[in-house]
């Protein structure tokens, strides 16, 4: 991927004919364009000036990294404070003792490990079932042309814009019509039946396939579903990892699926037992962010090992606006 | 691949999971949903034909108006502010310096802590003698009472939904590396500066992606309810009664279903009617390709 350079600050790829050099290379070309300097345009800012400027962007990107990331290390020293400690004001930035056992405390003060469980359990099978049923969808409008086609597609993208309140009522009652009020149900079942935005994303990157896989496929002898298995599902893999990682991190999260739909306390998940601790008589703030800060980590490690496919360093992956 | 015969079939198995979803989570719920916003319906069985009259009671309701207002104050903050912030996060990614893959991670993962953690996480951060009091004092300001002054508390909410700007920055970051690097050195030959080529040619440029983050920011704006739940509960004095709170308790607490049905129905063609609004006006300023 040729850099580009970025518009109102200056950079030796900008205008020159260094444009090409990957970032790895950059450093060299840039110590040499500062000795050569001469021969650019007259607008050619002075050495010191420029390392003046790069370190200021450091500065800057330093800065903003610490402010946006600051709320994760409090929440952590916060959990970790003594309780005396914590009520004090001032506050202390970094505790002066490290009081591990509030985890225990705050993980025996509800059936953590039950709704760790049952998180889990919904996780997993959701996000089975939206890369499952969303990767089928996808192959269908991707690879096929069929009558009604683009009509459904339309549907499928404007179905996006509906409000979760508008269908909310209606599901309730047609989960309760089958039976399906507290259980997991009404939690896992709609990820197996695709979801649009995910749908959407594998559909763009299908479609860029050409159409040769297929027809070779073909003289092999495959049937339809092979070829979707044995040649696509595997060209999918980032895309597939992307689209269970983006929704493990909502239906990780989802509170009100099962605060509208279970009724058990046993069958709760860890939001809802996280928001018990607001309703209930003693507020227990070093309790709260030590689950915040349990609940945090399966995100974290899901984006760690599927980063590159999220942020887009991967050449052919990442979410395209 | 075109088909014929029986193998017609074909791709219709293959979005077979979508229809049936599409059929009975959506568009079957929808329309129920329209039709029980005709009825006054409530859980315990009274259900009587109103016509439109949960939609005319709605212009009677100073609940509706206050939710509304205060749905319409806090995406009318949120959403520039976000856009601001997502886009400034993705300009200086696009900056050529070592170690940029780490500044890009590090402004993505606020992203992550969403729902009920976010909200319990900001609480404690906001709380009158929570961190950020500590910092406004050091500044030598004074404490706000960020979650029980009814004139701050929304400012509270807005704080804790405005930093997971992740995917937003990621789609900013896409369309700015897709603007061509002719443009600015076209420009700069004609001798416009930095702020000029900004206006002029990255802002146009990217004007769907601007559109695309605030229709997206919009949507889930009106959709805020988790945050608001656990973080202020709808108060204080009602100054962070989003509206999908109010239809959350129309349905749920007061189990007035058709209203809540109604409710849900206005606060859909009102996203439907501002995003179409956007999409008409963004059309002056950016630059189509199609």
């Amino acid at each position: 991927m040729p850099t580009k350079a970025m518009p109102g600050k200056w950079s030796p790829a900008q205008g020159t004919a260094t444009r090409a050099v990957p970032a790895s290379g950059m450093p060299s070309v840039r110590r040499r364009a500062t000795r050569t300097r001469t021969k650019g345009t007259p607008s050619r800012p002075m050495p010191t000036k420029k390392a003046l400027r790069r370190s200021g962007l450091y500065v800057t990107l330093t800065g903003v990294a610490l402010v946006l990331l600051f709320p994760f290390y409090w929440t952590l020293v916060s959990s970790l404070k003594p309780a005396a400690e914590q009520a004090r004001f001032p506050p202390t930035f970094w505790p002066g003792h490290l009081q591990w056992t509030n985890f225990l405390d705050a993980w025996t003060s509800q059936p953590f490990t039950q709704y760790l469980l049952n998180s889990l359990f919904v996780t997993t099978m959701s996000v089975l079932g939206v890369t499952v049923s969303s990767a089928l969808v996808a192959y269908g409008f991707a690879r096929y042309e069929f009558r009604g086609k683009n009509v459904m597609f339309v549907v499928l993208l404007a179905t996006m814009i509906i409000p979760w309140n508008v269908l909310v009522v209606p599901l309730y009652m047609e989960y309760s019509f089958l039976g399906w009020i507290n259980t997991y149900l009404p939690l896992i079942m709609p990820s197996f039946l695709g979801v649009p935005f995910y749908i959407y994303l594998l559909t763009q990157f299908l479609r860029s396939i050409p159409r040769d896989f297929e027809e070779a496929a073909r003289l092999d002898g495959a049937n339809h579903f092979q070829i979707f298995y044995w040649i696509f599902l595997p060209m999918m893999r980032p895309q597939l990892v992307l689209t269970g990682i983006l929704y493990m991190l909502i239906v990780w999260n989802d509170f009100l699926g099962p605060l509208v739909f279970l009724n058990d306390t046993t069958k709760f998940t860890l939001p809802v037992g996280l928001s018990f601790f607001k309703s209930s008589q003693l507020i227990d703030t070093t309790s709260m962010l030590a689950i915040s800060v349990v609940m945090i980590v399966p995100p974290l490690v899901a984006f760690f090992f599927g980063q590159r496919y999220i942020l887009g360093n991967d050449a052919q992956s990442g979410v395209k606006g | 691949m075109r088909l014929n015969g029986r193998h017609k079939i074909i791709p219709y198995l293959f979005i077979a999971p979508w229809i049936v979803g599409f059929l009975g989570l959506t568009a079957f719920p929808a329309g129920s949903s329209l039709f029980m916003s005709t009825f006054d319906w409530s859980v315990v069985g009274n259900r009587k034909f109103v016509g439109l009259g949960n939609y005319t009671k709605m212009f009677g309701d100073n609940v509706f108006y206050l939710a509304m207002a205060n749905t319409a104050k806090y995406a009318l903050i949120l959403v520039p502010l976000s856009i601001i912030l997502s886009l400034g996060l993705a300009l200086l990614l696009m900056s050529n310096v070592r170690g940029i893959g780490f500044f890009k991670t590090a402004f993505y993962v606020p992203t992550l802590l969403t729902g009920v953690a976010l909200a319990i996480v900001w609480g404690w951060v906001l709380s009158d003698r929570g961190v950020l009091n500590f910092f406004i004092e050091t500044l030598g300001g004074k404490q706000v009472h960020w979650l029980t002054d009814p004139r701050a508390a929304l400012w509270g909410v807005v704080l804790t939904t405005f930093f997971g700007q992740g995917a937003q920055m990621l789609i900013f970051l896409s369309a700015l590396k897709n603007v061509p690097s002719e443009l600015y050195d076209a420009a700069k030959i004609d001798g416009a500066g930095p702020a000029r080529r900004f206006s002029r040619i990255t802002l146009p440029m990217i004007g769907p992606a601007i559109t695309f983050n605030t229709i997206i920011s919009l949507i889930a704006a009106f959709q805020e309810i988790t945050v608001v739940l656990n973080l202020t509960g709808g108060g204080p004095d009602k100054a962070t009664y989003f509206y999908s709170l109010f239809v959350y308790e129309n349905a749920f607490v007061r189990g007035n279903l058709g209203y809540a049905s109604a409710n849900a129905w206005v606060m859909l063609v009102a996203v439907l009617g501002l995003s179409v609004m956007f999409i008409r006006l963004s059309r002056r300023w950016s630059y189509y390709e199609v």
